[in-house]
Parts: C-alpha cells; structure tokens; sequence
C-alpha cells in the first residue's frame, strides 16, 4: 500500500474533521456578524437556562460520586476496547481465544460482582 | 513533499500549539478543552505512523472517557482561575527552567543526530497497526500480559470504590 493510498483513504476522515471544525466556528462567527448588535440589555446577556431564571453560580463543588461512576466508566470502557481485536480474530484465535478472553472477562466480572454488591452503582 | 509529511507537519504544529496552550491557560476548563485537542492531533499522528487501531483508542478512552475523568476532577476541586491560587514560585522556576533545558537538549541532540532511515517506516509496518494484527499479536505473543490487565483493571475497580465511596 503507497504512502498517498493511505492518505486517501482516511480523505472522508480529514474533511469530516475539517468540515466540523469549519462548522463549529464559523457558527460562533457568524453570530457575532449576524446578531443584531443593538439592544443588549442585562436580560438578554443573562446564561439561558431554558427559560427559568438563574438563581446561583453553576461553578460550585460537585460531589464525588460523579468521579466513582466516571472512574468504573473508563474501567469497562478499557475492557471493551480489549474485545475489538479479539472480536476480529475471533475465529483464526479459535478455542485458545476464547478461553483467554472468558479469562479476562471473568477477572473483570468479578469487579462488577463488587461494584454491584457494594451498591456503587446506587444514587445514595 | 509528501501528503503524509505535510499532514504530519501540521499535525505536529497543532499538537505543540494544544499542548502550550494546554499548560499557559488561565482558566482550567479551557487547558481541559486544549488537551482534548491534544489528544486528537496525536490520534493523527498515530495514523500517520499506520497504527490505526492506537488512533481510535486515542480518541474513543483518552479524548473521551480521561478527559471525563480531568472534566470531574476539575468540577470536584472547584478550582478556580489559577491567579487566585497562585502561590511564590521561586524554587519552581529554577527546576523548571533546568528540567526544559535539559529537555531541549535532548530534543534537539536527537533531532540533529543522522541516524540512517529513520524517516522510514520498517517494511511491514503498514499492517501491524490494523486491529487484526493487534489482535494476532495480544493473543499469541502477549497473552500474559493481557490477563494481567485484567487483573489490573480489577484492582482499579476496588480502589475507585474503596476510595469514593462513602459509605463501604
């Protein structure tokens, strides 16, 4: 495979990154162009919060739950990225592969086991 | 010049323009937002050198679920603008400035040191980075160290509850 395939056919790729990054800006852009630049009262440069009214700062300390439901995230988001080359060679690995991936899903198993019995996953 | 030599350039540009700017901002959210870029560029870089499958778990674990990760933490310490924080620097400046010449040197020792054909990708490696090759190679060669993984992940699991967890 010649080094201008390659670039060819991540082509869709680039514009895609391309096209969303033009989007993006030119929409901030443009509504600096296109707004209307009059009438800026205290009201409209008020955070929209879908029509109600803003009664505090939204920087405030958020709990740390949100860390322990992000942190088991990555956790089983790293042992799904793991199964795609496994997937993909699944049937040339054959028996062999699949007991090493019932391995390492039991191994893992095991910690939703945990994380499920400790209630981790409730809102308490 | 070839394409991929120019998309390497400003990949790399872009990378080290993220990457400054990653660490010169002011306000935390937006040196996130940098290192989001950062992260991309270097999934672009990873193309360049044919390892596609590397790319994709760049942007699908670092650029997405990491960032999560920086987001909240960034959230839970509440951290303000840096000013407000900002304490005598002194002492860090001298390591800091030591440590970045120090790295210059290197950088720059290696960059000008004429080591024969390494512009050039060995032969083959146009498909060792695809997901097949990958998956050949993790479970023939690295079986091991793949279970292991799985072992480490486990012990992630206990701590990330063991310490967030209030109530065990």
């Amino acid at each position: 495979m010649g080094e201008n395939n390659i670039v060819v056919s991540y082509l869709p790729l680039i514009v895609m990154v391309a096209v969303g990054f033009v989007f993006g800006l030119s929409n901030v852009f443009l509504a600096e162009i296109l707004g209307s630049r009059r009438n800026k009262t205290n009201v409209k440069l008020d955070t929209y919060e879908c029509g109600m009214e803003p009664v505090k700062t939204a920087r405030e300390r958020f709990s740390v739950k949100f860390y322990l439901v992000a942190m088991l995230f990555i956790v089983f988001d790293i042992e799904i990225v793991f199964m795609y080359p496994w997937a993909v060679k699944f049937r040339e690995l054959g028996e062999i592969g699949l007991v090493a991936m019932l391995l390492f899903m039991a191994l893992l198993f095991a910690g939703f086991v945990y994380v499920y019995k400790k209630g981790a996953l409730t809102w308490d | 010049m070839s394409v991929t030599v120019l998309l390497f350039g400003i990949l790399a540009v872009v990378a080290v323009a993220s990457g400054i700017s990653t660490v010169m901002s002011r306000n935390p959210v937006a040196s996130a937002m940098s290192l989001v870029l950062h992260f991309f560029t270097l999934a672009g870089i990873y193309l360049t050198l044919q390892a596609q499958f590397i790319a994709a778990v760049q942007v699908l674990v670092y650029a997405g679920a990491i960032m999560v990760l920086v987001v909240f933490m960034i959230m839970l310490l509440n951290v303000g603008r840096e000013e407000q924080m900002r304490e005598n620097p002194g002492y860090r400046t001298i390591i800091g400035t030591a440590l970045g010449v120090m790295l210059a040197f290197q950088v720059g020792k290696t960059a000008f040191t004429d080591v024969a054909g390494r512009h050039v990708l060995p032969p083959g490696s146009a498909v060792t980075g695809t997901t097949e090759a990958l998956g050949e190679t993790l479970f023939k060669m690295y079986l091991f160290p793949f279970e292991a993984v799985s072992l480490l992940l486990l012990v992630a699991v206990v701590g990330a509850v063991i310490l967030a967890k209030r109530k065990i």
